[in-house]
């Protein structure tokens, strides 16, 4: 019996051992979910931010930087100091401080580091730097907080802020997580891709009690992160400023565009706020404060605020009216105040006389003519036609949708067509004596600033614009923005049509804003005033110069600040003179702007 | 047993070194150096690297302590192989009396006294308690009236294996103590009667039933209908149904007061119980080593992570690891693989032992051959299985691996006695009882 029993502890043996294999062979070979533990546990994935790109204006002045504060951490293990009054008069900290700060990191933790001194300044750690080596346990973090030299174009540039849920959930290449920092509105917004750079990716290995142990694999898997691009804005930054502050105390805009290329020069929204309010750690707080104000600073009134055109709609008309061929620069009518207000100017007027006196009647009986075509017998039919024909022509205009600026929310006006007025009164119970308000760019037609100095774009280019834009070169290089910043949109009315009417225009200032006139600069500009149900109207001017060859067209908005002559005009003018002459020479009438409060 | 081939191969090998048994050292040899070079994986840190030499960490103390274990083989190989035999009685004796006096004299840590000695010099009494307590056995069943089919035989042996039990279990080192109950296996091959270890093991069985089954009504169940089936399967006999539904009651009242009783246990052992059958229990807290040390073997996948780029064992994910936990760095490091070469490593040297163990032409060295096979095999089994989550913690070292100089150099001692009685097993001849 005896002789089996080596046998039967042999087999105990072979047994067991496997069993052993066995189970190891489960856990090691057969599930995989203890290596993804094992990782969880040693394995940290630490994102590398990448510097987001930079802002310059047109003239290489910088807009947005990366400013780098500094927090002096603490790891407390490794934390000694022999002389504490010498320390804290190197790091600027009372004593009280410093044991606050230490007992806080301990509590923390003992072997992770901790803030001690938060958001330290480049001057300030330039003072603190040599001395750190003499302090085991203290090291310096960096962080990089969006900063503005000058605190202009706040709307423009937009600010960036933490991804919001909605956004991670557009998110569906992943690239975002949970905290980052995008731009949420502005050029920030639009131009995220571009500005955001790549993320790199660190992993660290750390021991049980979380202390870094060191790259995982020599960094093998670690990727770098790739700055941002920089942007070339179209922005004057000098001009954007001195449009600010002629803005100051008002509400409105000022759009500045390069005709020819559709560069926007500036863009001004008032109020607004300095841009470095929205930066950092104040961010939550300040946004609140800003968005509750009365004068919405938040508010981009250049793209997003809509007013009738007015008076300046005239010129469109008479564009039209021109390729269309219901007007010819010969076309006279008389100034029947019966049918529509005017003031006083001499009558019948011809085609130049009704831009350059802005003849309400004139523009009654002309948008007739084009509308009243008598394609059809019945008048409401006729009419609708004609509406319908018309609009066409007007939306070549860049009117009626956005323009597509690179900027988020840009609302794009409206221009009625006839399913308008069939859901306000009813198919064929409408005619021409319904919308006979849209000759003179008042009823149911709005514009946004920025489509009217598209428009003074449009009249200075003689026909054709290039869609306005904020952004001219990434990384210096003009043919990386969106194609269709480059593509020349045709309005289809003939050039030579807009010789007369640039003509009128010019002349024109000398009519309703003679104070706008510049010595030895063609202005050619048309007032206008955008009625205001709620108060005092708002004024409005459009303008370009030089007239001969035009390098810059504007448009001003100031709100309840009545005819368009007075302040926008001034503000234009003051504006155009700046751009091209760099300087003004005439402080009187500066004064006389900054003077001008209408809020 | 002995046949004219050999005694004529005896008189040709005159080399004393050619009797040795070779196979065996080699293995122990082996054996030590992974174990040397797992302990340094373990304490090893990328980040402030130290050669495997530096005294100042453990890799190096351990060298040491590997070169003081061959002084040991060599004054064992070299000594009169009589020694053994003669002191087996005092050796067993003068280690009770220091297993007495160690919780007197000796070092406290954690809660329990293990060592004695001075200064940094410090030994573990219980553990070279294993082979003074293997010889002393050997002595005793060497008695040609030694009888393991009677029942006064039987208590004797068992007396000589509990009093070491007792008093290490009053230091206290319970896991220590369950090392000397492997002497069971000894006494299976020398004769204990087979009914006791079926009995043992259904009451293992049951016990673990009874432990991991949350419900005891399933449990009742199951026993129910297993004493049915029996009843039904042999004669229908009054007495033998009466014995059946007996033992079933047995069963199923035993396995109710085992939960009570273990309700009763101090809670860490409650824990250490329970977190076997559910190591999710509690992650952080009692089931934290062993689901550390799963991880840290799981990880390591079919080759390992290579040589000193484990994670968990490094960054001190699993707690013990460079002593009772050391099989960790092995699985986290060389992957199923390595863990296969070394689990067979130890099986051969098992396997080896009881060739070694059968050719013995004595009671004392095939029991005392035994005894060693028996203690080997239960640190292996239990150690490896509590590291992958198959047996309760209990805190034993892996021979020959583990971190320490009591564990290397009793183990070390306990084999090499061995190997010195076999390289001498035709001079023991004549005392064959």
């Amino acid at each position: 019996m005896n002789d089996q029993r080596p046998i039967t502890i042999i087999i105990a043996i072979i047994l067991v051992g496997a069993v052993l294999l066995t189970k190891l062979f489960l856990i090691q070979v057969a599930d995989d979910s203890f290596l993804k533990r094992a990782e969880r546990n040693a394995i940290q994935r630490v994102v590398d931010h990448p510097y987001r790109g930079l802002v310059n204006d047109r003239k290489g002045n910088i807009m947005v930087y990366n400013n780098p504060i500094f927090d002096l951490m603490i790891i407390p293990k490794e934390f000694s100091v022999k002389d504490t009054t010498r320390f804290c008069e190197i790091f600027q900290i009372s004593k009280e401080e410093l044991i606050e700060g230490y007992t806080a990191a301990r509590k923390y933790s003992y072997v992770k580091p901790s803030p001690l001194i938060k958001q330290i300044s480049t001057s300030e750690f330039a003072k603190i730097q040599d001395y750190l080596i003499d302090y085991p346990g203290l090291f310096v973090m960096t962080r990089a907080v969006r900063s503005y030299p000058q605190p202009s174009a706040a709307n423009a540039l937009g600010y960036i802020g933490e991804i919001s849920a909605a956004q991670l959930e557009r998110d569906t290449l992943k690239y975002y997580r949970q905290g980052d920092y995008v731009g949420l509105s502005g050029i920030e917004g639009f131009y995220e891709k571009e500005l955001r750079g790549v993320k790199g990716v660190k992993y660290k290995m750390v021991n049980v009690r979380g202390v870094d142990k060191g790259s995982f694999k020599s960094g093998e898997y670690d990727t770098a992160s790739v700055a941002g691009h920089n942007l070339t804005s179209t922005i004057d930054l000098a001009l954007q400023q001195y449009g600010e502050k002629l803005m100051e105390g008002k509400k409105g805009s000022v759009v500045a565009i390069e005709p020819k290329t559709g560069e926007i020069l500036a863009i001004i929204s008032a109020p607004s706020y300095d841009p470095n309010v929205l930066t950092g750690s104040k961010f939550g707080s300040n946004y609140l404060l800003l968005n509750r104000d009365e004068s919405k600073p938040l508010f981009n009134r250049p793209i997003m605020a809509m007013y009738p055109p007015g008076s300046i709609f005239k010129i469109v008309q008479s564009l039209v009216g021109l390729q269309m061929g219901v007007l010819t620069p010969n076309t006279t009518y008389a100034c029947n105040r019966s049918l529509v207000a005017c003031h006083n100017h001499s009558s019948p007027v011809n085609l130049f006389g009704a831009i350059r006196n802005s003849c309400n009647p004139y523009y009654h009986q002309a948008y007739r003519a084009m509308i009243n075509r008598e394609v059809s017998s019945s008048t409401f039919k006729d009419t609708e036609i004609g509406l319908n024909a018309w609009r066409e022509y007007v939306l070549k205009f860049g009117l009626g949708s956005p323009l597509g600026v690179d900027l988020f929310n840009e609302k794009g006006g409206s221009i009625p067509s006839s399913a308008l007025y069939d859901r306000v009164y009813g198919p064929g119970r409408w005619k021409y004596s319904t919308i006979y308000s849209l000759s003179i760019g008042q009823g149911e037609m709005l514009v946004t600033p920025l489509q009217m100095a598209n428009l003074a774009a449009i009249f200075a280019n003689k026909g054709y614009y290039y869609v306005p834009h904020l952004v001219k070169a990434i990384d210096g290089d003009n043919r990386r923005i969106p194609e269709k910043y480059r593509t020349k949109m045709e309005v289809g009315v003939d050039a030579h049509h807009f010789d007369m009417v640039q003509d009128a225009m010019a002349e024109a200032i000398y009519g309703t804003a003679a104070r706008a006139a510049i010595k030895d600069i063609t202005i050619a500009g048309k007032t206008g005033t955008a009625q205001n149900p709620q108060g005092e109207d708002h004024s409005v001017f459009i303008a370009f110069a030089p007239k001969e060859d035009p390098k810059i067209a504007i448009a001003v908005y100031v709100e309840n600040a009545g005819w368009g002559g007075r302040a926008a005009a001034s503000t234009a003018s003051l504006m155009i003179e700046k751009y091209i002459r760099g300087e003004v020479t005439r402080p009187s009438l500066e004064e006389y702007v900054l003077a001008g409060k209408f809020m | 047993m002995c046949s004219p081939e050999n005694l004529c191969k005896v008189r040709q090998d005159d080399l004393y070194i050619n009797k040795i048994d070779w196979v065996t050292i080699c293995i122990y040899v082996v054996l030590v150096i992974i174990g040397w070079f797992n302990i340094y994986a373990a304490v090893y840190d990328e980040q402030f690297p130290k050669s495997i030499f530096d005294l100042s960490i453990n890799s190096g103390q351990q060298l040491l302590r590997i070169g003081a274990a061959f002084l040991i083989i060599l004054l064992i190989m070299v000594a009169d192989y009589r020694v053994f035999d003669n002191l087996a009685w005092i050796l067993y004796i003068a280690f009770l009396v220091l297993l007495i006096i160690t919780p007197f004299i000796g070092k406290e840590v954690n809660g329990q006294i293990l060592s004695i000695g001075f200064g940094s010099f410090r030994i573990q009494p219980s553990e070279f308690a294993k082979f003074t307590t293997a010889l002393a056995l050997a002595k005793y069943m060497e008695r040609p009236s030694f009888d393991l089919s009677q029942m006064k035989h039987q208590f004797q042996a068992l007396a000589i294996i509990m009093i070491p039990i007792i008093l290490i279990m009053l230091q206290p080192d319970t896991g220590t103590a369950m090392v000397y109950f492997a002497f069971f296996i000894m006494l299976y091959r020398e004769g204990m009667p087979q009914r006791y270890y079926v009995l043992a093991l259904t009451f293992i069985a049951i016990s673990l039933l009874a432990l991991g089954i949350e419900n005891n009504l399933y449990l009742v169940i199951g026993v129910g209908a297993v004493i049915l089936i029996l009843i039904l399967m042999g004669k229908k006999k009054l007495s033998r149904i009466i014995s059946f539904v007996l033992l079933g009651t047995v069963i199923v009242a035993y396995s109710y007061s085992l939960d009570y009783v273990v309700s009763k246990l101090p809670e860490h052992q409650q824990n250490r119980i329970m977190v076997l059958f559910n190591p999710d229990l509690d992650p952080l807290g009692a089931g934290w080593n062993v689901t550390q040390s799963k991880i840290a073997i799981g990880s390591g996948g079919f080759l390992g992570k290579g040589y000193l780029e484990g994670t968990q064992t490094k960054f001190d994910f699993v707690p013990e690891q460079h002593t009772d936990f050391i099989f960790c760095t092995l699985g986290e490091e060389f992957g199923w693989v390595g863990s296969s070469v070394v689990i067979i490593l130890f099986c051969a040297l098992l396997i080896r032992l009881v060739m070694l163990a059968e050719r013995q032409k004595n009671r004392f060295s095939r029991v005392y051959g035994y005894c060693v096979i028996s203690i080997l095999f239960f640190h292996f089994m239990v150690n490896i299985a509590m590291t992958i989550g198959l047996f309760p913690v209990v805190g034993i070292p892996l021979p020959f691996f583990s971190y320490g100089g009591s564990s290397l150099w009793s183990f070390t001692i306990l084999l090499f006695i061995f190997i010195k009685l076999d390289s001498h097993r035709i001079q023991l001849l004549g005392r064959m009882g």
